[in-house]
C-alpha cells in the first residue's frame, strides 16, 4: 500500500518521468522523434509519412515483443511470423464476417464477425498466447540452432496453411475494406490511428520494463546468462523461458492485429520467414536486450526500407554492410553506441 | 552425541573395471569441519558427485538429516539443504555481485513468477542479499561485475551465493583454490566462524588450511578411506604420511 501511495507522490512521479542516464535521454527522444515526426507530417500533409510513423510504431512493437525472447530470453526464435500473422488474419477474418455479415467458418452459431478492436485484440491475446505456449512448449525441449529451425518450421506450416486456405484469400490475402473501431475514437483519422499505434508501443515498452524489473525478470535473465546456477539454485530454467515465450508471443500478434488495420489488408507474407528475419535484424540493429533498442532498430530499418529503397532495387545489400557493421563493430547495437553499456547491473 | 547431518554409507561405484570409490562410510556433525584429503585420482570428485547427486553409486546409502537422499536429483538435494560450491566458477559473470546473490535469495523465498515489483526496491532481497555480503566482507563490491573480480574474490560471492540458499550442509570443493594467502587467509576465518553454523564437509589442497580448520580428517587413496582421525592423528599417522604426505616412515 505504501509503495502505492509512493508512486503516487508528485516528485516521486516527477522523478520517474526526467530521464537520469544517458539511455533514459535517448530513449525519451526517440519518442519525441516519432511522434513529433507523424505531427509534422500531419501539419505538412504528408499522408505518406503520417502512416509510416504509424508502420514503425507497429513493427517496434511487434520487435519488442520478439525482443522479450530474444534479447532477455536468449531464445532466438525465427518464426515470430507466425504470431504477427495470426494476430493479422484475427482482424482480418473478423472485419470479413462483420463486413459481410455471415458467421465465421459458415457455422451457423459463430458470431458474425466484429469491426471492434477491443474485442479483435482481446482474441489475438487469446489465441497467439495458446500458440506461444505451443510452440514454446515444443521448441524449449531444444536450444540453440535446432531451437530456432524448429520455430522457423512452425511459422513455416502456418505461411503455406495461409496460403491454401481458399476460404480467407489464399495466396491474395483478405483485404480489410473498413478500418476496424474503437469505442470514442476515429480510427479512420490517419493521425489518430498513429496515436493507437504509438500508445500500444508505449504500454508494451513499459510492459517489459516492469517485466524485466521484477523477480520474473531476474530469474529470466539468469536462465539466459547461467541456466545451471538457477536450476542449483533450485528454479526451474524451462517455465520461466516458457513464459517470456508466451509473452513474447502475444505482443507480436497484437502488433499484427494494428498492422493489418495499418494497410488494410492480411496476407501470407505477414506469415512468411522474411518477416521474422526482419525482426530479428531490427532486435540486432537496435541492440539486443536493451529496453528501447527494437524502436531505435524499427526507426532505422522502416527508414532504410523507404529513403533507400526509393534509391536503389538493392537497399537491402547497404543493410547487409550495416547489420554487418553492428555485429562487427556495436555489439550493443544501435543503443549501444549511443548510450554505451547497460548500467542497470 | 548428536545425530549426524550428514551420512554416508559403504558406498561404491566402479567406471568399468576402475573401482573408484570403495566402501567409503563418512558422517558429518553439526557444528564441525569434516575434511577430505587425498592425492589426486584417490576419488574425490567421484565421491562428492554422489553426495551432490551428480552421479549414481553402485551401491551404498545417503542420509541428510536421516532423509535417504540416494535416489534424489540434484535440485532436490539442493532443496533439501545440501548447498555446495563449485571447483570451476559458475556466476553470471555479466551481473553484478549484487545480483548474483539476490537470485540466490530470491530462490530461497519460492515464486519467481512474480512480474510486477521491482527487485531493485525489494527490501526483502536487498536486505539478507547485503547481509550475506557483509559477513564476506564483499560489501563495497556490490555494484561491481563478477567479471572484473579476482579469482579468489569470485569464490567468496559463489560463497555468499551457496550461504544465501540457506543450507543445512554445506560441501565446499577446494575452496582456497586460486587464491592469494590473504583470501585464503579470509576464507579460513570465515570458515571457522561458519561452521558452528552450518556443518561443513571440505575438500582442499592446502594441508596448512586443512589441519588449522578441519575437526576430523579422512584420507582417501585408491577410492578407499585409508585413515580417519583428529588433525593432529592424521598429521602423525605413519601411513597417512607414507601414503599422501609423500615421507619416508623412519
Amino acid at each position: 500500500m505504501t509503495t502505492v501511495l509512493n508512486s503516487l507522490k508528485p516528485q516521486a512521479l516527477v522523478s520517474t518521468l526526467i530521464p537520469q542516464t544517458r539511455e533514459h535521454w535517448i530513449n525519451l527522444l526517440l519518442i519525441l522523434g516519432l511522434v513529433g515526426a507523424a505531427l509534422l507530417a500531419q501539419y505538412l500533409g504528408e499522408r505518406f509519412y503520417v502512416n509510416l510513423a504509424s508502420r514503425i510504431a507497429i513493427i517496434a512493437m511487434a520487435a519488442v515483443g520478439l525482443n522479450l525472447a530474444l534479447g532477455f530470453g536468449g531464445m532466438v526464435s525465427f518464426g515470430h511470423a507466425a504470431f504477427f500473422g495470426l494476430g493479422g488474419y484475427v482482424a482480418g477474418i473478423c472485419a470479413y464476417h462483420a463486413f459481410n455479415m455471415n458467421p465465421a467458418l459458415g457455422i451457423g452459431f459463430l458470431p458474425e464477425g466484429t469491426n471492434q478492436m477491443l474485442t479483435i485484440w482481446a482474441f489475438t491475446l487469446v489465441l497467439s498466447g495458446l500458440l506461444g505456449l505451443a510452440i514454446g512448449k515444443i521448441s524449449l525441449g531444444t536450444s540453440g540452432v535446432y531451437f530456432i529451425m524448429i520455430t522457423l518450421a512452425f511459422a513455416q506450416m502456418f505461411y503455406y496453411f495461409g496460403i491454401s486456405w481458399p476460404a480467407y484469400g489464399g495466396e491474395d490475402g483478405l483485404p480489410i475494406y473498413l478500418r476496424n473501431e474503437l469505442p470514442l475514437i476515429d480510427t479512420n483519422n490517419r493521425l489518430t490511428f498513429f496515436f493507437v499505434a504509438a500508445a500500444m508501443l508505449l504500454i508494451s515498452l513499459w510492459l517489459s520494463q516492469r517485466l524485466m524489473g521484477s523477480r520474473f525478470g531476474a530469474a529470466l535473465t539468469m536462465a539466459r546468462l547461467n541456466p545451471v546456477r538457477l536450476a542449483t539454485t533450485g528454479v526451474d530454467p524451462q517455465p520461466i523461458k516458457l513464459m517470456a515465450f508466451v509473452i513474447s508471443a502475444m505482443i507480436t500478434a497484437l502488433a499484427g492485429a494494428l498492422y493489418a488495420d495499418l494497410n488494410g489488408f492480411v496476407g501470407p507474407n505477414m506469415l512468411s520467414w522474411h518477416f521474422s528475419g526482419e525482426l530479428i535484424v531490427i532486435v540486432i540493429l537496435g541492440g539486443v536486450g536493451r529496453l528501447y533498442g527494437p524502436l531505435a532498430g524499427a526507426i532505422l530499418f522502416v527508414l532504410m526500407e523507404t529513403w533507400l529503397g526509393g534509391v536503389t532495387r538493392y537497399w537491402q545489400f547497404w543493410l547487409g554492410l550495416i547489420l554487418l557493421g553492428v555485429v562487427l563493430f556495436a555489439r550493443g547495437g544501435l543503443l549501444g553506441l549511443l548510450a554505451g553499456r547497460d548500467k542497470d547491473v | 552425541m548428536s545425530e549426524p547431518i550428514l551420512r554416508i554409507e559403504q558406498l561404491n561405484k566402479s567406471f568399468g573395471a576402475l573401482k573408484a570409490t570403495r566402501e567409503v562410510s563418512l558422517d558429518l556433525y553439526p557444528g564441525e569441519i569434516h575434511a577430505l584429503i587425498g592425492p589426486n585420482g584417490a576419488g574425490k570428485s567421484t565421491l562428492i558427485g554422489q553426495v551432490t547427486g551428480n552421479l549414481m553409486p553402485d551401491s551404498g546409502r545417503i542420509f541428510l538429516a536421516g532423509e535417504d537422499i540416494t535416489n534424489r536429483k540434484v535440485a532436490e538435494r539442493a532443496q533439501l539443504g545440501l548447498g555446495r560450491s563449485f571447483q570451476i566458477s559458475s556466476l553470471a559473470v555479466e551481473l553484478s555481485v549484487r545480483r548474483n546473490v539476490m537470485m540466490a535469495i530470491q530462490a530461497t523465498q519460492g515464486s519467481s513468477f512474480r512480474f510486477w515489483k521491482p527487485v531493485r526496491s525489494d527490501s526483502a532481497l536487498l536486505e539478507p542479499t547485503a547481509d550475506i555480503l557483509e559477513r564476506l566482507g564483499l560489501t563495497e563490491r556490490a555494484s561491481t561485475l563478477v567479471a572484473e573480480l579476482s579469482h579468489g574474490e569470485r569464490r567468496l560471492v559463489e560463497m555468499a551465493c551457496a550461504l544465501a540458499l540457506k543450507p543445512r550442509v554445506m560441501l565446499l570443493d577446494e575452496p582456497m583454490a586460486g587464491m592469494g594467502s590473504e583470501g585464503a587467509n579470509r576464507m579460513v576465518a570465515f570458515l571457522a566462524e561458519l561452521k558452528q553454523e552450518v556443518p561443513i564437509l571440505l575438500i582442499e589442497h592446502d594441508m596448512d588450511a586443512v589441519f588449522q580448520l578441519a575437526d576430523r580428517v579422512s584420507v582417501l587413496v585408491s577410492g578407499a578411506v585409508l585413515a580417519h582421525g583428529s588433525s593432529d592423528e592424521i598429521r602423525n599417522h605413519p601411513a597417512v604420511r607414507e601414503a599422501y604426505l609423500g615421507e619416508e616412515t623412519d
